[in-house]
């Protein structure tokens, strides 16, 4: 009796349930919005890359065989370096700015060394800022187009070549470039545990 | 036939003793479920929340360590959120949707028994993340509610993954609640009731029946982004695999906006309903309240990011986030124009339901304005992070939500119980939980504008004084509810027989039933004019 009246109480008259439909469509719609979280991952890289907020830098391009050089324009390129968490390297630019004419290829050095007494591998992260100014800035060789790796003691000098546009806009006189170092997670799980966890540590004593 | 089946229901065949609870499927038992464990949950998320305040009496650290400090915010945060308005709401929406536009029961009543059993799975998931805490076993997760990457990801304790879990569970149990009130609403209306005829707390949570559709499955997705980041190898919140930490704040806020949302448009219904009874005059502005709602909840998608103006946007971005969230107090300023005015030379009578509501518009409006303070670009670099944020979003979620849920259980509870609540306790309870709430909440806009940060377990000397109003404060406020959880069983157990109209000239189908409600609300839909 009770399946029996409880399907005639919400539906009196037995008509086909006008439920599913609309069951049918939202499910789709939550499937929809979870797929869009996901979608928003390269959406939010495409966007960063048409827009070129974020201070990302393109990918590699080959070294143009001519390009024009402006010779009378001198932009300042500043150097900076950086670790992430307690990453047990050493990391510095050789120097702390160069005077660059755009559109002349240019390479400067970065100096990396591991002080620690484990097989570290680092994966540079560059960064450009004023962020607007990171469409125009390119690299034809880095350190950064792959993972770095470090024995004991080992040091390492580790060049990029750049060229500043020609069309970077006229207001836009001093760049600053930025390397963070990240230890990289997939070679180096365990260290980068370790790391978590005596920053936890830390925490615990405070 | 028809006279049979009423017999029938005069029975109100239900299983006895715990079954009728575990097996249910009628809105009024799942609705008093939903109701009963928002209010444990209030009272545990408080608890956690006195502790809080128990440690911030002094500077200096006095009751507990740091990293359980985090814990306390995280596990707060969390709880009162998903384990106290958001349930709440969805009970009240099980309890009154049906009763509102004449229909037996919900569309989707096993769904409906789910989505609530999902629940106690979810929280003791989360709380014996804590429980295991306390017992010295690892750390409950300690990142804040809002479980940035990567501090819930690389430095996660290893209960973040209960915490995944829970999330994921508490997800789909919103979902299907969401669509079992729009399957509700859009198929079980009386005859004669269209759209522009629903009460507008119908109205309200058809709409935030869709921001749940549309936003919970995202936050579905950033959690199981962290957890494949955790365990899978995956970057999509790792810089040095390739990722964007800053990525997962736009994720998680594409979620969070809209969130703020669900957890106070049921709130602009509930104060839609009851302004207009002890006004005794129909709602002004109707189809305006319908539209500002649902212009409320389409802005919620496009302010996002107006809670990371300080991880460094550009201009075009912060000025596009803080025009678009400035435009919100236009919708919300229409609806607070429309309930004062419904009170404009109406003959008013104060109630513990009404003062619960003219209380909401007074304060909630507060929260509003601060809000604006923070959606200035150049003064949130100031604000950001600092305990003027807390005192903003406790005005709108306590004061405003909370005080609403209060609201509408006394204004409904003769209704379900059909009894007359203790409207001298009742009116007890509404005055030391107003002036407390304002004794616990306004101090933190001094100390947040002179600098002291959220989340921290210690603090300078110069907050000393400020702190501790806020902490007296909270024990009022927290013990004060004791009145409340006294008041219900006292309501429930016995007291005045409540009339069917409840209140004098109460509009709407529920005041039509008699009081209690029948098991099955209206097993004949009734004819709407």
């Amino acid at each position: 009796m009770t399946a029996q009246s409880e399907s005639n109480i919400r539906n009196p008259d037995n008509r086909p349930s006008k439920n599913r439909p609309v069951i049918r469509k939202l499910l789709g719609l939550v499937l929809l919005m979870f797929g869009f979280g996901y979608a928003l991952v390269p959406l939010y890289d495409v966007f960063c890359d048409v827009t070129g907020l974020n201070g990302k830098t393109g990918e590699r391009i080959d070294l143009p065989v001519a390009g024009t050089i402006d010779e009378k324009r001198l932009v300042r390129v500043v150097f900076l370096a950086s670790l992430n968490e307690a990453m047990p390297w050493e990391f510095k630019p050789q120097q702390s700015f160069i005077e660059v004419h755009p559109g002349k290829p240019t390479t400067v050095n970065y100096i990396a060394k591991n002080i620690s007494d484990k097989d570290i591998t680092g994966q540079a992260v560059p960064s450009v800022a004023p962020g607007l100014a990171a469409a125009y800035f390119q690299k034809t060789e880095c350190f950064c187009f792959t993972q770095q790796a470090l024995e004991p003691g080992e040091e390492k000098i580790m060049p990029v070549t750049f060229i500043v546009d020609t069309q970077l806009p006229a207001n836009m006189n001093e760049l600053y470039l930025s390397y963070t170092f990240f230890t990289s997670q997939l070679n180096n799980k365990d260290s980068s545990q370790s790391i978590a966890l005596s920053l936890h540590n830390q925490d615990q004593k405070l | 036939m028809n006279a049979v089946i009423e017999e029938h229901h005069d029975h109100d065949h239900k299983p006895g003793g715990i079954g009728r609870w575990l097996f249910s499927t009628n809105h009024k038992d799942i609705g008093s479920m939903y109701l009963w464990f928002a209010f444990l949950m209030f009272f545990i998320g408080g608890s956690l929340a006195l502790l809080i305040r128990a440690e911030l009496f002094q500077p200096g650290l006095q009751i507990v360590e740091p990293d359980f400090f985090n814990q306390l915010t995280t596990l707060h945060g969390l709880i009162m959120v998903f384990g106290v308005i958001m349930p709440a709401f969805v009970g009240l929406a099980n309890w009154q949707l049906p009763m509102m536009i004449g229909a037996p029961d919900m569309a989707l009543p096993r769904m409906n028994n789910w989505s609530f059993w999902l629940l106690p799975g979810a929280f003791g998931m989360l709380l014996a993340s804590l429980v295991m805490s306390i017992m010295g076993m690892g750390s409950a997760p300690n990142f804040g509610w809002t479980f940035y990457a990567p501090l819930s990801t690389t430095y996660g304790p290893s209960s973040t993954d209960f915490f995944i879990f829970s999330v994921h569970l508490m997800g789909i149990s919103s979902v299907m609640g969401a669509i079992n009130v729009i399957a509700t609403i859009m198929n079980m209306r009386a005859p004669g009731m269209n759209y522009m005829k629903m009460p507008i707390f119908v109205w309200t949570w058809f709409i935030t029946a869709y921001l749940l559709i549309a936003v919970m499955p995202v936050l579905a997705g950033a959690v199981t982004m962290m957890l494949t980041d955790r365990h899978f190898g995956t970057s999509f919140f790792n810089a040095a695999g390739g990722g964007d930490p800053v990525m997962f704040q736009h994720i998680f806020w594409f979620f969070g906006h809209p969130e703020v949302y669900i957890m106070i448009l049921p709130a602009f219904g509930i104060i839609s309903q009851i302004v207009p009874t002890f006004s005794r005059k129909p709602l002004f502005g109707y189809s305006s309240m319908v539209y500002a709602t649902a212009s409320i909840a389409f802005l919620s998608f496009i302010v996002w990011a107006h809670h990371m103006f300080t991880t460094g946007m550009p201009v075009a971005g912060e000025l596009f986030f803080m025009y678009s969230t400035m435009l919100i107090a236009v919708p919300t300023g229409v609806k607070v124009f429309n309930w004062v005015s419904t009170m404009w030379k109406g003959s008013l009578t104060f109630e513990t339901p009404m003062l619960f509501a003219i209380a909401f518009i007074f304060l909630f409006t507060m929260g509003g304005f601060t809000g604006l303070m923070l959606c200035i670009v150049p003064a949130d670099f100031q604000y950001h992070d600092t305990y003027f944020v807390v005192a903003h979003f406790h005005y709108v979620l306590v004061t405003g939500a909370a005080f609403s849920i209060m609201a509408a259980v006394y204004y409904w509870l003769p209704k379900w119980t059909g009894h007359m609540y203790d409207e001298k306790l009742g009116k007890l309870h509404f005055w030391l939980t107003c002036i407390s709430s304002n004794v616990l909440f306004f101090p933190m806009h001094f100390i947040g504008l002179a600098g002291m940060p959220r989340r921290i377990p210690d603090y300078a000397l110069q907050f000393t004084e400020f702190n501790q109003i806020a902490t007296i404060g909270a024990f009022v406020f927290g013990f004060s509810q004791l009145i409340f959880l006294y008041l219900i069983i006292k309501c429930v157990r016995g007291g005045e027989k409540a009339t069917s109209e409840v209140w004098e000239g109460a509009q709407g189908l529920e005041f039509e039933l008699p009081s209690p409600a029948p098991f099955h609300s209206y097993t004949t839909p009734p004819e709407v004019k």
